[in-house]
């Protein structure tokens, strides 16, 4: 499954290599990043394919949201599709 | 790839606009269940629903958690109950009983179809069943209830309408204590559709599937904010905005409805497209109109602004599902709208200029809370007004009106929760007894003869 990460907050060092240490962990491979910074405000949209992760989707979700609140950043897994049918026609 | 800055939209309508899916709907009917009694039928309906739902709340939460997408109520609509106690509609509120207790058992907030279709001419056993609403309601805590007085193809069933009238007094009194909220739970309509998954008018029509789910989507507050982005925009301009974020809201519902009916392996039904308010500020109908150049919702310019943003989200959002259905449009709820109450509260919006905006949206005279005094046969010509217009326009008006026990203009009513509150509105004075009393049906208007 096609899944979007997406991670903000105030930005801090270590964002992206506790964010992808914990997705390579659970066998998740990253398809693309784009990140972007203003002001202090950090904001980074993640393609990941979890099609080989042993994880169900709402368990992953939870250790995501759990792993933003260690980091201090709020930390989102959701379903690529939602954004696929809202921007595309 | 995404582009990064459409997930942050998403992500910013969903956590800082509210958009969600307001209901996903089941509709489930009940015609295999009757039985030759009331008691056994009874029986069958409470199984049936329970079977049929068992997993509507599991599984629209994990759809929920998947999505990222607030999914607000799940909810139960079913063949409308006079059609099912059809033998025995004295014993009706034991159907009524049944249903409440199967909405209990799935956790669901609201389940609707304790309702009649009479807009031709009521039957025997119709009238038998229209007296069981005010008892239905009142023991009752889940279950809403509708009837059909009129349509464009038939007219209006004016002795329905004066039935009505008086049903709405009784159930005001029924559930005083509350401030008469059981007509809450109780709408009148002229035209109503088959497949409407919002409450309290829905039911699940004849004319449908089995089982389908539908799915209400909403999203006052995204619109707004897109208004807000083009503050100096003309008017073709700003339908364009609206036009284009109804796309996106009903794109979102679409997805939930298409994967929902999947996973509870039932036909997916319709999307029905309607902005619908909830009394959270940033949630408001209302404050898109003024944000359109209004000063206050309820003044002149008020219809045409909501003219305007009903054709709009139509427009997106009929692009965006292959199904649409339902109510489509604005509702207009004064109860169930911040903006809403505090024009009331402040004397800035009628009971007349409400009834003008029906004209033009979906669907009707929404949670107006009205003197506890008012007569019976003001309130059916109050329907009758709506039912009218619905008529002549080929469109769905509904009348949901609360006559609060014991209060008067000015004073005020809190329902609570999705419900709200609202103050006492005036209404005219001057009867229509004379008229009400006439009974027999208006006949439908000339252009219903198509064929």
């Amino acid at each position: 499954m096609r899944a979007v990460v997406t991670v903000t907050g105030t930005d801090r060092r270590g964002i992206i290599a506790a964010v992808s240490g914990f997705l390579s962990g659970k066998e998740i491979n990253i398809l693309d990043i784009s990140q972007t910074i203003l002001g202090d405000q950090f904001a980074m949209v993640m393609l990941a394919d979890t099609s080989v992760c042993s994880e169900d989707f709402l368990t992953l979700s939870e250790q995501l949201s759990a792993l933003g609140r260690e980091i201090g950043m709020n930390i989102r897994l959701q379903h690529a599709d939602i954004f696929d049918a809202m921007h595309n026609v | 790839m995404l582009n990064q800055s459409q997930v942050i939209e998403t992500i910013d309508m969903i956590e800082k606009e509210h958009l969600d899916i307001r209901t996903v709907t089941m509709g489930i009917s009940l015609l295999p269940c009757v039985r030759e009694s009331a008691e056994k039928t009874a029986k069958a309906v409470y199984e049936r629903v329970v079977g049929k739902a068992e997993k509507l709340s599991s599984v629209t939460e994990a759809l929920s958690r998947e999505y990222g997408i607030p999914i607000v109520n799940k909810r139960v609509s079913v063949t409308p109950v006079s059609l099912i106690t059809a033998a025995f509609p004295e014993e009706s509120v034991s159907v009524a009983l049944a249903l409440d207790r199967a909405a209990e058992t799935l956790g669901i907030d609201f389940l609707g179809g304790y309702s009649a279709l009479v807009h031709k001419g009521t039957a025997d056993f119709e009238n038998t069943f229209l007296d069981t609403i005010p008892e239905a309601l009142a023991s009752t805590k889940r279950l809403c209830s509708s009837v059909n007085v009129g349509s464009t193809r038939s007219g209006i069933n004016m002795d329905a309408v004066r039935r009505i009238g008086e049903l709405v007094k009784e159930i005001a009194a029924r559930t005083e204590r509350e401030g008469g909220i059981g007509c809450a739970k109780f709408v009148a309509f002229c035209n109503a559709v088959e497949d409407n998954p919002f409450m309290a008018g829905a039911f699940h029509g004849t004319g449908e599937a089995d089982t389908v789910v539908s799915v209400g989507v909403s999203g006052p507050g995204v619109i707004l904010h897109a208004l807000k982005g083009v503050p100096g925009a003309d008017l073709t301009e700003a339908a364009e905005t609206v036009k284009r974020t109804a796309f996106k809201i009903t794109r979102a519902g679409q997805l939930v409805a298409g994967e929902a009916a999947k996973r509870l392996g039932v036909r997916f039904g319709i999307v029905d497209l309607s902005l619908a308010p909830t009394p959270a500020r940033g949630d408001s109908v209302a404050h898109i109109l003024e944000e359109l150049g209004l000063e206050t919702v309820g003044g002149h310019g008020t219809t045409a602004a909501l003219a305007l943003l009903n054709d709009a989200v139509k427009k997106g959002g009929v692009m965006a599902s292959p199904r649409v259905g339902g109510l489509s449009g604005a509702f207009i709820p004064v109860s169930e709208d911040i903006g809403m109450i505090e024009a009331a509260e402040a004397g800035k919006i009628s009971v007349d200029k409400l009834e003008a905006m029906t004209c033009v949206c979906s669907v009707g005279l929404d949670m107006i809370a009205i003197p506890g005094d008012t007569p019976a046969s003001t309130i059916s010509a109050i329907l009758a007004d709506e039912a009218a217009i619905g008529m002549v326009n080929g469109k769905t008006t509904a009348m949901r009106v609360i006559p609060v026990p014991g209060k008067k203009v000015g004073d005020e009513v809190s329902f609570g929760g999705l419900l709200g509150r609202a103050p006492v509105m005036p209404v005219h004075t001057g009867s229509a007894e004379k008229f009400i009393s006439r009974g027999g049906l208006i006949p439908a208007p000339i252009h219903s003869f198509r064929n």
